[in-house]
């Protein structure tokens, strides 16, 4: 006989608010429904009443872990709108942040998978080593969260010391050379705890539809950067990680894979930085009548954001956004068939959901 | 005051056990008051700790602008923390709703709902503010429980790196001042 287990929507095993329905059959789950909304805000309709410049700082409340993300998507779509190009410099520093954030992304998804395995250490190394990548953060942005840097036309702030910047992103390469990346792919309670847990075939992925490290820990080489270049990442030379197992254990030697991918990214782009303006100042803009779109790898894969205008408003006529974890939630459900009851809580945190951008 | 009162006002102070609930937040609060846990902030050297439970916490931490569909669970995890309680309001969406003020999903501000002790104002605030006002909070439980307290919230001062006028609340003042100009 079946039986449903809830799990959430306030459950200490989960981060976010959202529910679980986990129907069992003694100790093996045959399916899974998931209830989201709880964090819902009302944010596309709110945009419709910001100005462009308000907007700005709506959006990138969206999610606060990959704040910057959403204002590069929105900007790069405006800036579509209004027919802007943003200098090379204000190009190169988008691209700072996008991976900065991308690593303490992975990192802090390092740690709290580390701390439902069970691995209480690794989750305190984890994020003592988030806090150094907060550092870089806070001394170029002044902030550790929402950083509002972008804006249309360029960035807010500058880079003015990349040297500095680029001797922090050494130690930390190095440090996570050293202790995450080793302890995730050789520790023996790492591995036995993920190996074979959670599959998604590639026929699945692709019949799903997931994005981002998903797809890519279950044999898809599919990332944006690489894709459909946005801001300087045609200038740099990096590896999409790839990996067919699909189980828990690909997923995390893809973010592992691509946390030294990102620092690799960094150092290109620091020392490279190129001379000049970080926006277009000055310059008049007017938004004419459409809809632009606009397509970012986020460190939890394809956000996209369409924005329409009506000439001569100072409001969005309608922001539209898709976040990653809509096109991976569904996955969860094929993932947990079949597993154990005390493997849910890892699997589904494998995905790295955030229902706070899929909810808005 | 007996010796036993003394004596629990003493460890309320010293280990208060935190609840953290979320009311529709952005992640970002959430994140800062896990990145005080660890090992840089460290708020477990004031005898602090996450706990799973409401029944065995002390100090309910209510993050985000409080969503419709997260007032009842407010209340209800409020009703199931024992007594003497507290209750710090971590970020601005608690305390005003933030940027999402005028949404039609939101039922904040938080104090609506639940009696608040502390504010700790900033999106999100820095783990060191976030820390001071669980030592407030902590303060005031102790102080609650040989007294009676009544409620009347504290709001913290704002900690860390000032935004340097180029942050957008800055640009939006500008926009307007320029608007009134032309
Ligand atoms: S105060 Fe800021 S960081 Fe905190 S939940 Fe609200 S919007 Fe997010």
């Amino acid at each position: 006989m079946s039986y449903k287990i809830p799990m959430g929507p306030y459950h200490p095993a989960l981060e976010e608010p959202y529910k679980l329905d986990l129907i069992c059959e003694g100790e093996t789950v045959i399916d899974a429904q998931l209830h989201i909304g709880f964090n819902f805000r009302g944010i596309e309709h709110l945009a419709e009443t910001r100005n462009y410049i308000q907007v700005i700082a709506l959006m990138e409340r969206v999610c606060g872990i990959c704040s910057n993300i959403h204002t590069l998507t929105l900007c790069n779509a405006m800036e579509g709108l209004t027919g802007l190009t943003p200098p090379p410099r204000a190009q190169y520093i988008r691209v700072i942040m996008a991976e900065l954030e991308r690593l303490h992304s992975h990192v802090l998804w390092a740690g709290i998978a580390a701390k439902l395995m069970g691995f209480k250490t690794m989750f305190m190394t984890c994020f003592e080593l988030r806090e150094k990548v907060m550092d870089v953060l806070q001394a170029i942005s002044g902030n550790r969260v929402n950083y509002s840097m972008n804006r249309i036309g360029g960035v807010n702030r500058d880079i003015t010391d990349p040297q500095s910047i680029l001797r922090l992103v050494e130690a930390l390469e190095l440090e996570m050379g050293r202790t995450v990346i080793p302890i995730f792919t050789t520790s023996r309670t790492a591995r036995s705890r993920c190996a074979g847990i959670g599959v998604l075939t590639t026929e699945k992925a692709v019949a799903l539809g997931v994005v981002g490290p998903v797809a890519r820990a279950s044999g898809l080489p599919q990332d944006l950067r690489r894709a459909a270049p946005y801001a300087a990442y045609t200038e740099m030379d990096f590896d999409v990680p790839v990996q067919p197992a699909g189980d828990v254990t690909a997923r995390l030697l893809v973010r592992a894979l691509e946390i030294m991918e990102s620092c690799k990214i960094l150092r290109q782009a620091l020392s490279k930085l190129p001379p000049g303006e970080i926006a277009t100042e000055g310059e008049k803009f007017v938004f004419t009548t459409g809809t632009a779109t606009a397509r970012v790898e986020a460190p939890r894969g394809e956000v996209m954001y369409s924005v329409s205008w009506k000439e001569g408003s100072r409001n969005p006529a309608r922001v539209h956004v898709r976040t990653p974890t809509f096109a991976v939630m569904p996955a969860i459900r094929w993932m947990v068939k079949g597993a154990r009851l005390a493997d849910t809580p890892l699997i589904q945190a494998s995905i790295d959901p955030c229902y706070s951008c899929t909810d808005r | 005051m007996n010796l036993w009162n003394k004596l629990m006002c003493y460890s309320r102070r010293h280990s208060p056990w935190l609840f953290h609930m979320n009311g529709g937040s952005c992640n970002g609060c959430d994140i800062e008051l896990i990145a005080s846990l660890t090992p840089r902030y460290d708020a477990e050297q004031l005898g602090v700790r996450l706990e799973g439970s409401p029944r065995h916490a002390d100090i309910l931490c209510i993050t985000g602008p409080v969503t419709h569909n997260a007032v009842n669970a407010i209340k209800t995890v409020y009703d199931q923390v024992c007594g003497p309680k507290a209750v710090v309001a971590i970020g601005s969406c608690p305390a005003t709703t933030n940027v999402f003020i005028d949404s039609r999903t939101l039922d904040g501000p938080l104090n609506r709902h639940v009696p608040v002790d502390v504010f700790v104002p900033g999106c999100p605030p820095r783990p060191d503010a976030i820390i001071q006002g669980v030592a407030k909070a902590a303060e005031i439980l102790a102080e609650r429980a040989a007294k009676k307290l009544p409620i009347a919230p504290v709001v913290m001062p704002l900690v860390g790196p000032g935004c340097e006028g180029a942050c957008p609340c800055a640009a939006t003042t500008e926009l307007k001042n320029e608007e009134v100009r032309a």
